[in-house]
């Protein structure tokens, strides 16, 4: 097994979950369809995962790991619930953008 | 030769994911996405977390993006007709989105002192461990999740029935 620990630092993992944080937020700003829009969050959702993972590996601790796992099964039960929802919109909208949420603006 | 498996890993899952947001076709971002969660995988794998690993591709790319690629298919939305935000709007994401990044690589910059391990374990995330620690410290929170699928479930089919009274 590759030696990740002593020849990779823990900053690039910080990096690298950073980057891809900002990238799900990024395209939760710029896309207007609501399916798309929780692929995001589900992609912000991995990025926090890769780094709970890392610090899990880097300091011999089984509990990070654990905690990636309830992570995913709350992803899990967040995108079957919201997608749901997504249905029962589209059902009365016939849209999924999200300009057409907007009924409680005014 | 794990920094080039590294480097490889995390260029590809950085370029997916940016493919995934400027892709106009949503079933494309569906493909882009799976692509970076098995990037992902990999990571977790080079991180010597085989149990993640497998379970990330199992409930990821195995059960929630068939769950997305499934709906999209229902709602009849594999075409690119979704309407664009302004370019204002695109560059004001674009600002935020970065000042958000130059914030957390300024605050965790060469701020990580990680306590030294005397003897670094490399079997804490084979299933083994994992298995005994969740069924020993994490036992009612385990108990809980499942409370919660039943609930997100129940809750899904009622959202999702056509005529229902509440």
């Amino acid at each position: 097994m590759l030696d990740v620990v002593k020849t990779i630092p823990i900053d690039y993992y910080v990096y690298l979950s950073s980057l891809l944080f900002c990238i799900g937020v990024f395209g939760v700003l710029i896309r207007r369809n609501a399916i798309v829009v929780l692929m995001c969050v589900e992609l912000m959702l991995n990025a926090v995962n890769l780094l709970l993972a890392a610090f899990s590996t880097y300091l011999s601790d089984a509990q990070g790991q654990i905690m990636v796992f309830f992570i995913m099964v709350v992803a899990a039960a967040e995108a079957a619930a919201g997608l749901g929802i997504l249905v029962m919109i589209f059902r009365n909208t016939k849209s999924t953008d999200i300009y057409s949420l907007d009924n409680l603006r005014n | 030769m794990s920094l080039v498996v590294f480097s490889v890993l995390a260029a590809a899952s950085v370029i997916f994911a940016l493919l995934m947001v400027f892709t106009k076709n949503p079933v494309h971002s569906v493909i882009y996405l799976i692509l970076t969660f098995f990037a992902i995988a990999g990571q977790y794998v080079l991180l010597n977390a085989q149990f993640l690993a497998v379970v990330h591709i199992i409930v990821y790319a195995g059960a929630i993006m068939v769950l997305f690629l499934f709906v999209l298919m229902l709602l009849n939305l594999n075409t690119a007709a979704e309407p664009t935000q302004s370019g204002r709007w695109k560059l004001g994401a674009a600002i935020a989105a970065g000042m958000l990044l130059v914030t957390f690589v300024g605050v965790l910059k060469g701020g990580i002192q990680l306590r030294e391990t005397l003897h670094h374990d490399p079997q804490v995330g084979l299933v083994q461990n994992l298995g005994r620690v969740l069924f020993t410290d994490f036992v009612v929170p385990f108990e809980i999740a499942g409370i919660l699928f039943l609930a997100t479930m129940v809750g899904a089919v009622m959202v999702g029935k056509r005529d229902v009274k509440i």
